[in-house]
């Protein structure tokens, strides 16, 4: 045991029992369970949430592969659970169909990978990398899960009224979206996704405002901002870009109720439906488009950027090496952070919107490939001449930078307006997103789990498990989203419940049925990994206080820790978190919270330099230690 | 009774895998492999990377030489615009293929040994500049092509171009083409009724008299053609797969595309050898339930076939006669209509 450590436990002695009685005080299990203001709690509370979405999501995509799949089946089997949302003849109701696609949108992108990975990870791993007792507020964080429950709620209500949830597609443009009458899910179903997404904004800022005010403000001493694990940046500038991006959103949305129950007309003008010419004109339907994707696509990063910084975190670990280019990594992340919030109108190039607009667009689009292809090159640098031990979350990292670069790169197509003319709203476009945010972001938030599952639960997932969970999951989406770009490429369009209707796309039955049983079976892999995460809760193996050999201040605490995350003194940081396998090093790892001052056969000749300034600081602390306790 | 039997099924698998787990867990625990810093596993997993590598490259070049696309485009711009999209898919197979050569194999060379330390390589300032650097010159490269041809196929139409209207609901397209006067006539949403189904003002423009409405889209070969789309109800979305051609319907801002057809369907249906091969239309914007039914179908004709089909037509105020008599206009002088 180094000086150090014995000199902390010496602190968390006295510490001890200065606590002593405080620690005793016992929470009530409403306080504590449900009400809670630890983050740590409400993050698990958040990642129960998200699986619970998650599995409901993934099942409306079973449910539509059904369809498109196999569109002779009888489903009649399904009536007991479906009832009339089957037709007499045994098929998906049309509407429904309709109503799956914009729901498995709506709770992928919103309530797993928005609310489920964000706000796991971001409240559960901010005040431990940076060595902080809890979030600035805590009880603003409990309120931010509790705007997003009752969002859930209010979403969850809406897939089981008879008219069924809303069905405009999850971008809800109108006028379909603001007209009862144009389709079925337009009418209770679309107030009810409106009112539960102003519920979820409003849990997102919450949730976002605390995480950078504690980013900024309570980072332990030592930790500049150039220390942070790029976790943290992510997570730092996630919640950057959902506090200018969402209340866009909201405000959108807003309209949309006024249009839709007060007769104004802001997003309608000229409509004549059912047998009726509406009162409404003036107003434009592409003004919502551009509200819409001013969040929608900055929402891509917010659902991304989380996952690419769990997987820098594990990559580097894993690797047994630093992370290569820690400051391109923070600027490419910058880089995106800045340009995702110009690149809207991109998906928009065909709406009628002025084509010199989407001259703009298409170049700043292709700009922002730059910073992804140099965050990619640089995870695959990080591997090279490493000493690789695979994880299941290791495993989930390399996966993830896979899609980002085999999603990423189709983009580049998308981008350019003149071609997306003829793959705007097809199946390429399907096969683009879901490899880049989807699929990437889902195996960020998995890797994630594997991860730190330790240190949330105090036990060891199986890996063995974890292989063949990631091995069935990594091949099966590849088989579910590779084969799209060719149904893209032919042309066929998206949310058609149908294609048989056109002579052009009636090619391509085996391929779509070929996807429908990769999705039947990556689906039924979720339940290994459910299975191995709610066993290993109760029955895993009792985790080591840091089983990843990791750098960073969470492993630092103690096997499960409690309120206020370490029982003595906050550990103080002396350098970055990625001093893997540095050379004159004894251990291929050394923890932020080692003084340079005990590593000098290991120290570069800049940090030998930093060393008497480092002294001074410790004496300072324990100085003021020595005073607290006299106090 | 089936619903019993599948749950009692379920339960069982369950229960069955959970006994099955927990005996191997008791005797990795017994064999002690939790001990070891890296298993066995570590090589098997890192194999599979290759595996999967060898496998996933190979159904993907086979499968991309025997897949069914789009046959070549029928249109000017679409030739482009196809052009564009497979020299940039070239390009990225490229980064695609070669990235993840590193991403499969690194892990494979490199995977855990007890004896090996990592190399420390924290930065590499020229290496982050250069990989900064090319991916913005290919960038660079294919944006600028792009936006030749994006400004070129978004420019006004050229004068003297075939014009009609589509007019986009729920849920099927309707043409609208002006008669001899060349000019389509004005509309006003508030007119729109069963029979006036595109609202045409026969009341403020005369121009409306001499207009049809087909049932199918025909356009002259060689000729630009100009659409004049608008949405009645909801967004919908002029696709025509063939000429590459896409735009989206709004309600209360038309819009508009222009291309030049190639291909006859007669010579389409030569080069597919398919007798019965048309050329068709479809919406790409989600409309309401029967969005994947908005079909029509589009003729090319030689420019003299076409000319021939459009003096053929019957003007629709003179197939709703009683229609036009119903709305007591002053001036209308419907023998006029009628020829």
């Amino acid at each position: 045991m180094s000086a150090a450590d014995i000199q902390i436990e010496k602190v968390v002695d006295v510490h001890h029992d200065e606590h002593h009685d405080h620690e005793h005080r016992e929470q009530s299990f409403i306080r504590k369970y449900i009400f809670s203001e630890d983050h740590k709690t409400i993050a698990k509370q958040f990642l129960i949430s998200g699986i619970f979405w998650a599995v409901i999501g993934g099942l409306f995509s079973v449910l539509f592969r059904l369809q498109l799949g196999f569109p002779e089946a009888n489903l009649e089997i399904l009536r007991p659970i479906l009832g009339g949302w089957i037709t007499e003849q045994g098929k998906l109701d049309q509407n429904f169909y309709l109503a799956l696609v914009t729901m498995h949108g709506t709770i992928m992108v919103f309530f797993v990978l928005t609310a489920g990975l964000s706000g796991t990870f971001s409240n559960f791993l901010i005040p431990l990398q940076i060595g902080a007792r809890d979030m600035a507020s805590g009880f603003l964080n409990m309120l931010s899960y509790w705007f997003f429950f009752a969002s859930s709620v209010v979403m969850f209500t809406s897939l089981l009224i008879e008219t069924g949830p809303a069905s405009g597609g999850w971008v809800i443009y109108p006028p379909l979206s603001a007209l009862p009458k144009a389709s079925l899910g337009s009418g209770l179903g679309m107030t009810l996704w409106l009112v539960s997404m102003a519920l979820f904004i409003v849990g997102s800022l919450l949730g976002s405002i605390n995480y950078v005010t504690t980013v900024i403000n309570m980072r332990t001493r030592g930790l500049s901002m150039t220390r942070l694990p790029l976790t943290i940046w992510a997570f730092f500038l996630t919640a950057i870009i959902g506090i200018l991006s969402f209340p866009v959103l909201f405000s959108a949305a807003l309209l949309l109720i006024f249009d839709r129950s007060f007769g104004t007309s802001f997003y309608l003008d000229q409509i004549y439906i059912d047998g009726e010419a509406l009162h409404n004109t003036g107003g434009s339907a592409l003004l919502f488009q551009h509200l819409f994707w001013f969040l929608g696509h900055p929402e891509v990063y917010i659902v991304l950027l989380p996952a690419l910084g769990i997987t820098s975190e594990i990559v580097s670990t894993n690797s047994r090496k630093p992370i290569f280019g820690y400051l391109a990594m923070v600027g490419s992340m910058l880089a995106i952070t800045f340009i995702s919030f110009i690149v809207w109108a991109h998906h928009m190039f065909v709406t009628g919107m002025n084509p010199f607009l989407g001259s703009v667009f298409m170049l700043l689009t292709l700009i922002i490939a730059v910073p992804s292809a140099v965050k990619a090159f640089n995870y695959i640098t990080t591997l090279w001449r490493g000493n690789i031990v695979f994880t299941p979350a290791m495993l989930f990292s390399i996966g993830l930078v896979s899609f980002f670069i085999s999603g990423g790169v189709t983009g580049i197509a998308l981008g350019n307006s003149a071609i997306d003319i003829q793959l705007h709203d097809t199946y390429f476009v399907v096969a683009h997103f879901h490899l880049v945010m989807g699929s990437a972001a889902f195996f960020g938030m998995l890797a994630g789990v594997y991860h730190w599952f330790p240190k949330m639960f105090g036990r060891m997932m199986d890996d063995k498990l974890g292989y063949v969970h990631f091995w069935i999951t990594f091949v099966g989406v590849y088989f579910i989203f590779f084969p799209m770009h060719y149904i893209g490429i032919a042309g066929f369009p998206r949310r058609y419940y149908s294609w048989t209707n056109f002579d052009a796309f009636s090619t391509y039955a085996d391929l779509n049925m070929l996807i429908s049983v990769a999705a039947i079976i990556v689906m039924a892999a979720q339940f290994i990994f459910m299975f191995n995460f709610f066993y290993s809760i109760f029955n895993g193996r009792l985790a080591p206080e840091n089983p990843w050999r990791s750098n960073t201040l969470e492993w630092t605490t103690p096997r499960l820790p409690g309120h206020g995350n370490w029982p003595g003194k906050i550990p103080s940081v002396y350098r970055w978190p990625y001093d893997y396998s540095k050379p004159g090093a004894k251990e291929d790892f050394i923890p932020q919270n080692i003084p340079l001052s005990e590593t000098r056969d290991s120290n570069l000749a800049h940090e030998n330099e930093q060393i008497a300034a480092e002294l001074e600081m410790i004496e300072e602390e324990k100085h003021n230690v020595d005073n607290h306790h006299g106090h | 009774m089936t619903g019993l039997l599948i749950t009692a099924g379920t339960i069982l698998t369950i229960g069955l895998f959970a006994l099955v787990y927990r005996i191997l867990a008791l005797v990795n625990i017994a064999k002690g492999a939790h001990e070891k810093r890296v298993g066995y596993s570590n090589t098997v997993n890192a194999f599979m990377f290759i595996l999967f590598f060898f496998v996933g490259f190979g159904a993907f070049f086979w499968y991309s030489g025997k897949a069914d696309y789009l046959p070549a485009p029928s249109s000017e711009h679409g030739v482009i615009t196809d052009n564009l999209f497979w020299t940039t898919t070239a390009v990225i197979t490229v980064a695609f293929f070669l990235t993840h050569c590193l991403l499969f194999f690194f892990p494979f060379i490199f995977r855990f040994r007890e004896d090996r330390k990592a190399y420390w390589y924290p930065d590499n300032m020229k290496l982050e500049i250069l990989w900064t650097i090319i991916p913005g010159v290919v960038m660079a490269i294919l944006v600028i092509t792009g936006l030749i041809e994006w400004n070129k196929i978004t420019a006004p139409a050229p004068k003297g171009s075939v014009q009609f209207e589509i007019v986009g609901k729920q849920f099927n397209w309707m043409v609208r083409y002006p008669g001899k006067d060349k000019k389509l006539g004005k509309y006003d949403y508030t007119k729109i009724d069963g029979t006036n189904q595109l609202g045409m003002d026969f009341a403020n423009d005369n121009a409306n008299f001499d207009d049809f409405v087909p049932g199918e889209i025909h356009i002259p070969k060689g000729k630009s053609v100009e659409l004049k789309i608008r949405a009645r109800d909801v967004l919908h979305s002029v696709y025509m797969p063939h000429f590459r051609v896409k735009m989206d319907a709004v309600p209360g801002m038309p819009t508009t595309f222009w291309f030049v057809p190639t291909k006859t369907t007669a010579e389409m249906r030569a080069e597919l050898k398919n007798d019965k091969f048309n050329y068709e239309m479809a919406c790409t914007e989600v409309c309401g339930s029967g969005h994947f039914s908005m079909r029509m179908v589009i003729v090319v004709d030689e420019p003299e076939a076409f000319n021939k089909w459009v003096t053929e037509q019957e003007p629709w105020a003179s197939k709703n006669k009683e229609y036009i008599s119903g709305l007591k206009l002053k001036d209308v002088n419907l023998t006029e209509v009628a020829k």
